[in-house]
Parts: structure tokens; C-alpha cells; sequence
């Protein structure tokens, strides 16, 4: 039965996919940049998805310029813009505090890629949401938004 | 078949604004149909964005992205003739992969 889930909820376990590396079949750099990051993105509150991603404290940082409405009418389509000022920020995470699985987006950049990202949203309910940026240095940057939404997006 | 990802790419000086619409109903598995079954979850998990091949953005989603969703990002070194690639995969294993030429 949770063998059925997880293959229902997506994707094929790194067990599954190990003949075909054997095999030859599959590369094991494509398989490693495709994983999907499961227990980060199924937890069910904020802590735990940055625990199970490997961040530890993050340091509030005015560098994160993060631009979202005050209000929000649909909850369903959200758009949030977030530019990080500091140097060397190699990934953006987007967490959603109140929605039943916040972690939304883990975005890394590479070569000539700006931190910078547009991102479209479903928010449950009102919320803060959460822009986490790790920089080269291992270190983690946070700046946050309240989002007060009038209509819940989960459900639409 | 899915639809075409929509991709462009505008160069405003040193850097290239890029806009990325994927079609994908992104559903969240919490949802029922007007028979009141459950919609099954299926939500791109994975996608990358490319120059000429080479990785400039991978990223991971969750259900909680909108429903065909837009995404934008921006680089620099990009110039006319580039060939700029998206593909994603989703939950289901389906996969799409669309490119266009920098104009």
C-alpha cells in the first residue's frame, strides 16, 4: 500500500530506478539534477521542510527584494516577484506558511542566471509568505510578506 | 499530448528578461469534479531551463504553483541566435520539452 502511494503521488523511488543506472540506461548526473525532493516538499509546516532541505537559521536581510500584493482576491493565481541582491545566491526557496504543504518552489541558478524569479501561487488563506535565499557561502537569507487573501486557491 | 511550453526571451541591454508559460492544470489531489470524485494529483515536479544546453535555472514545484502556470527569470550573456530550451516533467512521469531561438 505505501509502495502504491508513492508511485501515485509521483515519481519512481531512487530503489526502483537503480537496475536502469546499472544498465546503463539512465545517467546517474540526470537522475541526481531530477529527483524530486519528496519529504521537503510533502511536509506539512515550515520548519520541517527547511530541516528536511538541509537550512538551518537564516539571517533576515533587507538584499531580498520580495514584491507581492497586499491583497490578494483569487487565492488560486498569486504572483510574487523576488530579486536577491546578494552575491553569489545560488537557490530561492518560496514557502507558504499556512498552506497544508508550504514549501512551493526550490529554484537554482546557474551560469549567467539572475536570482530573480516570477512565480505564481495558490494560497489556502491569508498567510506570510517566506523567500529563502542560500548563498555560495552556505549561509541562508530571509525576507517575508503578508498575503491577506479574500477567496482560498486550494480548493479551485 | 500536452500543449507547447511558451517560451520568450527579450534582451533589454545586458540582460534577457525570459518568460516561461507551461500548461499543465496542476492539480493538488484535494479537488473534486462536479460528480464529486477526486481529482487525482498531477502537478509538474521538475524543470530546467537551458542556454544552448547548458543549465541556467532547475527547479522543483510543488502542488501549490497556479494552474498553467507563468514563470520569469533573467540572465545575462544571452544574445541573439541563442537557443533557449525548457522541459519539465510532472508527477505522472510525462515530460515536454519545447526550444525557440532568441530572435
Amino acid at each position: 500500500m505505501e509502495l502504491r502511494r508513492k508511485l501515485l503521488k509521483g515519481g519512481v523511488s531512487a530503489t526502483l530506478l537503480a537496475p536502469l543506472l546499472g544498465a546503463g540506461l539512465l545517467t546517474p548526473g540526470r537522475v541526481l539534477a531530477s529527483e524530486w525532493k519528496r519529504s521537503a516538499f510533502t511536509a506539512q509546516n515550515a520548519a520541517d521542510a527547511l530541516t528536511r532541505l538541509g537550512v538551518a537559521a537564516s539571517a533576515e536581510s533587507r538584499e531580498i527584494e520580495f514584491k507581492a500584493p497586499e491583497i490578494a482576491e483569487n487565492g488560486g493565481k498569486v504572483e510574487i516577484e523576488i530579486l536577491c541582491k546578494l552575491p553569489n545566491t545560488r537557490s530561492l526557496l518560496i514557502i507558504a506558511e499556512k498552506n497544508p504543504m508550504p514549501l512551493c518552489a526550490e529554484l537554482n541558478f546557474n551560469g549567467k542566471a539572475l536570482p530573480y524569479a516570477r512565480v505564481q501561487l495558490k494560497l489556502a488563506e491569508t498567510m506570510r509568505i517566506r523567500a529563502v535565499a542560500r548563498t555560495a557561502d552556505g549561509r541562508n537569507h530571509v525576507a517575508f510578506r503578508e498575503i491577506k487573501v479574500t477567496l482560498g486557491g486550494c480548493g479551485g | 499530448m500536452s500543449e507547447p511550453i511558451r517560451i520568450r526571451a527579450q534582451l533589454q541591454g545586458e540582460i534577457a528578461d525570459i518568460r516561461v508559460l507551461m500548461h499543465h492544470p496542476m492539480e493538488t489531489g484535494q479537488r473534486r469534479d462536479e460528480s464529486g470524485k477526486p481529482v487525482p494529483v498531477h502537478f509538474i515536479q521538475t524543470f530546467s531551463v537551458k542556454l544552448n544546453g547548458q543549465a541556467l535555472i532547475d527547479g522543483q514545484l510543488n502542488t501549490s504553483i497556479s494552474r498553467n502556470p507563468l514563470f520569469a527569470f533573467k540572465a545575462g550573456g544571452i544574445k541573439a541566435g541563442d537557443k533557449l530550451s525548457v522541459q519539465w516533467t510532472d508527477n505522472t512521469g510525462a515530460q515536454r520539452q519545447d526550444e525557440i531561438t532568441v530572435g
